[in-house]
């Protein structure tokens, strides 16, 4: 079956180690934060100038003067850090980030990055999509396998505009994860009663399958959120 | 030396047509949303505005664009919901857009504050945001040529200031607003208030006044922002 947003967020969260900085881009990886383990210490951070961003702030909590880059009301966590926008970005782009876990809209064989414009998008607008992709030690995708219309988006070679090339080192979808491995996608895991010939039918590029293939480890739900569709 | 100005409609009152404009903040943190209504007040033309969003319903930038106050804007995410002033405008082609990588918009600004003739990033390579530009490869990686970005003023907003143009910030006020405040020629910080020289702790002050030319104590959060 395959996993809802949720359980994507989940399988990556067990796989972000203590001492993490990572930066979560909007959509399923914004969701990611609240399945990880229990006394871990993994700092978020935000294009606007945080390290240590915590959950978002209470209706009528909200600090008129902290937002993430998302534009919520959030709060910090204890031993958070704030700072302006040029060191923000000297974190990303100096590659002190560890992971940056974005959402896409396409990702080539090579690992190409395509999540900023859509093709016939009228007004462009990047954000901080393309330093973040060139700028973490780890980028990984986390996105459903195919689109609402059904068509692959793990393809031999993106259609719509890059953010980066061969940024993205492994990718989180509701029926699979896959490492990239040069111009190789090797398939790791498949989703609970998912087969790696279903898997390769809905990619749009050759998948390598190895001995150590084996199953996501997502339990059908955690404390009442549902990880796998019915 | 006294830099405090009474009121925003002075603090804005010398800005000619056609100057370029640099404002701070990031949704509603830091931003000068007070500056830029006294500036829409001057209806003034052909303004070059240098904001990372692209303004909010019809309030500060988004008000000034939907007035046609403004020939260009360069900016990073300009393509929020809020923004329907800068998407009808750009649209039917009344003004002009400039959109950057956000590490090399503020680098940029970094840049000619700085003193710098520009750098080299690795962001947007291989992309259509690089076409035309230069690439060098240093240490067997590809990075483009970026040119800095200066401006005529810059219009930010601070937390509390003295008469010296000394700023702090709270919360994610930063963002933008240290590095615009060395990257204009006239520096106009709209804070929230304003403290007798010597209150505010040296560690704290995150802009030294050397950068500020004007300073305007405002009501704090008049109208709370999703976006900028």
């Amino acid at each position: 079956m395959p996993l809802t947003r949720e359980g994507i967020a989940y399988r990556i969260a067990q796989d972000l180690p203590d001492g993490s900085y990572v930066n979560l881009g909007v959509g399923i990886p914004s969701l990611v934060l609240q399945f990880l383990p229990e006394g871990r210490d993994v700092l978020v951070h935000s294009e606007n100038g945080i390290l240590g961003v915590g959950p978002k702030a209470a209706a009528g909590q909200e600090d008129p003067d902290l937002v993430n880059a998302n534009g919520d009301y959030v709060t910090l966590l204890p031993g958070a850090s704030l700072f302006d926008h040029a060191l923000s970005f000297a974190i990303i782009r100096g590659g002190h980030l560890t992971h940056a876990i974005l959402g896409a809209l396409q990702v080539s064989r090579r690992g190409d990055l395509s999540n900023w414009k859509v093709p016939g998008q009228r007004v462009p607008g990047v954000g901080g999509a393309m330093d973040l992709a060139v700028g973490a030690q780890r980028v990984w995708v986390a996105m459903t396998h195919v689109t609402e219309r059904g068509e692959p988006k793990i393809v031999e070679a993106c259609t719509y505009p890059l953010t980066a090339p061969r940024c993205v080192k492994r990718i989180y979808t509701d029926l699979a994860v896959i490492r990239v491995e040069g111009e190789d996608l090797v398939l790791e895991e498949v989703a609970p009663g998912v087969s790696p010939q279903e898997v390769q039918a809905c990619t749009g590029a050759p998948l390598r399958l190895t001995a150590d293939l084996r199953e996501m480890p997502v339990p059908a739900e955690v404390r009442g959120v549902p990880l796998r569709t019915p | 030396m006294d830099k405090c100005v009474p009121t925003c409609d002075e603090a804005v009152a010398d800005i000619p047509n056609g100057a370029t404009i640099m404002m701070g903040g990031f949704g509603p943190p830091g931003f000068p949303a007070q500056l830029v209504e006294a500036l829409r007040r001057r209806r003034l033309r052909d303004l070059v505005i240098i904001q990372c969003g692209g303004g909010t319903e019809d309030y500060a930038l988004g008000g000034l664009i939907l007035d046609g106050a403004v020939r260009k804007l360069i900016s990073s995410y300009p393509t929020h919901p809020g923004a329907w002033a800068l998407r009808d405008r750009y649209l039917r082609g009344e003004i002009e857009l400039e959109v950057l990588p956000q590490g090399t918009f503020v680098e940029r600004i970094r840049a000619a504050g700085a003193g710098l003739g520009g750098f080299y990033t690795p962001t947007g390579v291989g992309t259509e945001l690089a076409e035309g530009k230069e690439v060098r490869i240093i240490n067997g990686r590809p990075y483009v040529f970026e040119l800095p970005l200066s401006a005529d003023f810059a219009f930010i907003k601070a937390h509390r200031a003295d008469r010296w143009g000394n700023l702090t910030y709270r919360r994610t006020m930063r963002n933008f607003n240290p590095i615009m405040a060395m990257a204009a020629k006239v520096v106009i910080a709209e804070v929230d208030e304003i403290v007798a020289v010597g209150e505010l702790s040296p560690e704290e002050i995150e802009t030294p006044g050397i950068f500020v030319d004007r300073v305007v104590a405002t009501e704090r959060h008049p109208r709370l922002l999703r976006r900028t």
